[in-house]
């Protein structure tokens, strides 16, 4: 069982070939003895020397290069067939695994991003570093890698928000509607970035991007189809509702030419209209075009009014909530895409002919639903960037990444505000100086919380340095040892540590009662001389 | 439903749309390591509910029938570095 696990893993997870697996395994190792073992230890096991560079390579010694291992994946889509669409992950290229363990070599345990790595190792290779030449560059980046990064304890939640709301106040208020992409109404602006934010269940212009499979993209009359069946088609679009006040009955004229146009043929609408609660519908023989006659089970003009409202805005064909689609043509895509108003990221993944892995919305909360958590994410970041560069401001992405991942990290997309991150703070304190002070203090007590004093704003309410930067870190001075320490030192002045007081600079010198600060008497000497 | 037309027939792989990045679910050997390395307990890591659409496919895909507690490996593509590894727990759902 073991042994078969491990042999699994080594196919799918390093993709090793069947018959190297099997060599591995029957030596005995495991997949973390196979990682961690040397050459010779390979060797021992008898595999020949070109073949434990292979697994060597395989294995890419290095953390940061089992993130890289699986830089791209390659995807296989074919949405017919539940089964074969399992994602794929396959190796990366050979020749830049190579390089990463290139350099992987000389980083020793140190980590750099996969993009620095491929950059030092290109450029070392460009200008033909040789190895210690490489290795001093790899030391040299991680040295300036680790300088470079964020401290511990730094905050970089504050440093997030003011760099994302500083540019934030440059944006107008007007813009709350712009014409996007293909005549289609987008939220643009502040609006949509405190929409972005909130994370309201339903964008203000919910809109979707749906690209079409390779074969079919170029093709217009496809996309017109594909577009037929996404487009939401009311019966008032296609055919005439006439109410007829003496028989109490409704007639139903349908356009041929209109239904030709969005391909509906004349059984779907009566099938549609029959649909419709207390109603009976037939065909209406006679005259070049057919005619559907619609009955009510309890003829009055009160019924007949709501069942002509009924069956006008009744929906024949498409997707609910998709009220308008543009095709448009790209050239970047080199072929036709589809815009939408109305969002319906679920029903639009079951639509044959589409391409189903770059499906866009904008409405997150649906992204959550269909896609996960890790999406969500993904779509928080892409459209908050989207919406500030849209308005000519550039917020580094990382901010952006921050808000996102605080968003996200219980699984579920959380707004920035009452309902969300602030409102469900652990620290009543925090929540408290937050918004509706009253109420949180008063649940605090009712149920008797305590305030274990850990996060920002409960230290500033009482008087404490908060748990950041230089607060967070706490220094005790163990007298045991320095006792000892003063022991062992080679001429001992004094046993007991000296505590020179320094007046100029303490606060009881330079706010002690009437007398001047001592630094400002001297000059005056100088001024009389 | 009806035997002629299988639920699962015409379902998109979530895995494969491009806004969705690489899950691996770890063993837990490997999750003690990456605990280990961040000197951090389970419950400290993002969460991810085991009703995520995604968290679903690993569990068909792994054959079982809850993957609450195990963390999934996450590889990002990311702007800034490339590739990046997040680490997620999978929680019940609320």
């Amino acid at each position: 069982m073991a042994s078969a696990q491990t042999l699994n893993s080594l196919v799918k997870t390093y993709a090793f070939d069947k018959s190297t697996a099997e060599r591995l395994v029957e030596a005995g190792f495991t997949v973390t003895s196979a990682k961690s073992a040397d050459k010779k230890a390979l060797m021992a096991a008898g595999f020949a020397g070109n073949e434990t560079e292979e697994i060597l390579l395989k294995f890419s010694k290095g953390k940061r290069d089992a993130a890289a291992r699986r830089g791209t994946r390659k995807v296989v889509v074919d949405d017919r067939d539940f089964e074969s669409t399992m994602v794929k992950v396959e190796t990366r290229d050979p020749d830049l695994l190579k390089k990463d363990a290139l350099l992987g070599k000389h980083l020793g345990e140190g980590m750099l991003p996969q993009r620095i790595v491929r950059k030092l190792v290109d450029g070392g290779l460009a200008r033909g570093f040789s190895d210690a030449q490489l290795k001093l560059a790899a030391d040299l980046a991680l040295e300036e890698y680790n300088h470079a990064k964020v401290d511990a304890t730094e905050a970089a939640g504050i440093v997030g928000a003011q760099s994302i709301g500083e540019p934030g106040t440059q944006m107008t208020m007007r813009t709350f509607h712009f014409a996007g992409v293909a005549e289609i109404n987008v939220t643009l602006g502040l609006p949509r970035l405190i929409e972005i934010v909130d994370a309201r269940r339903t964008p203000s212009t919910p809109t979707m991007r749906i690209f079409l499979k390779e074969k079919v993209k170029g093709d217009r009359a496809v996309a017109t189809k594909i577009a037929n069946q996404i487009e939401m088609t009311l019966l008032k679009d296609i055919a005439a509702v006439d109410a007829d006040l003496g028989s109490l009955e409704i007639k139903v004229v349908p356009e041929m030419e209109r239904m030709a146009e969005k391909d509906i043929s004349f059984e779907d609408v009566l099938a549609a209209v029959n649909s419709v609660r207390r109603i009976t519908a037939t065909e209406e023989k006679g005259g070049k075009n057919p005619k559907i006659l619609v009955k009510l089970t309890e003829p009055n003009f009160k019924n007949l009014q709501k069942a002509v409202e009924d069956l006008k805005k009744m929906k024949v064909k498409g997707i609910d909530g998709i009220t308008r689609l543009v095709i448009r043509r790209d050239d970047d895509e080199k072929g036709y895409i589809l815009f939408t108003e109305g969002s319906s990221l679920k029903e639009i993944l079951e639509i044959p002919g589409i391409d189903h892995s770059r499906v866009l919305t904008n409405d997150i909360v649906q992204i959550q639903e269909c896609l996960g958590i890790e999406a969500a994410r993904q779509a928080v970041m892409d459209e908050a960037y989207a919406t500030l560069q849209g308005q000519g401001l550039t917020v580094d992405r990382r901010h952006l990444m921050l808000v996102a991942d605080v968003m996200t990290a219980d699984g579920e997309v959380k707004a920035i505000g009452r309902q969300g991150v602030s409102g469900q703070k652990s620290s009543i304190l925090a929540r408290a100086a937050f918004e509706i002070t009253v109420d949180h203090l008063l649940q605090a007590g009712m149920i008797g919380e305590t305030d274990p004093l850990q996060g920002v704003a409960e230290n500033i309410i009482v008087g404490q340095p908060v748990n950041l930067g230089t607060g967070a870190v706490r220094l005790a001075m163990d007298t045991v040892k320095l006792a000892k320490l003063v022991k062992t030192m080679p001429t001992p002045v004094s046993t007991v540590p000296v505590v020179v007081e320094a007046p100029a600079m303490s606060y009881e010198g330079t706010a002690a009662g009437s007398a001047e600060p001592e630094f400002a008497e001297e000059p005056e000497p100088k001024e009389e001389a | 439903m009806s035997e002629e037309v299988p639920a699962q027939a015409s379902r998109f792989n979530v895995l494969n749309h491009v806004n969705v990045p690489l899950h691996e679910v770890l063993t837990d050997s490997e999750a003690k390591e990456v605990l280990k390395r961040y000197g951090i307990t389970k419950e400290q890591l993002p969460k991810v509910r085991s009703n995520d659409p995604v968290v679903q496919v690993l569990q068909k895909q792994a054959g079982s029938d809850g993957l609450a507690g195990k963390i999934v490996q996450i590889t990002r593509r990311s702007p800034t570095a490339g590739t990046a590894v997040a680490y997620r727990l999978i929680v019940e759902a609320i």
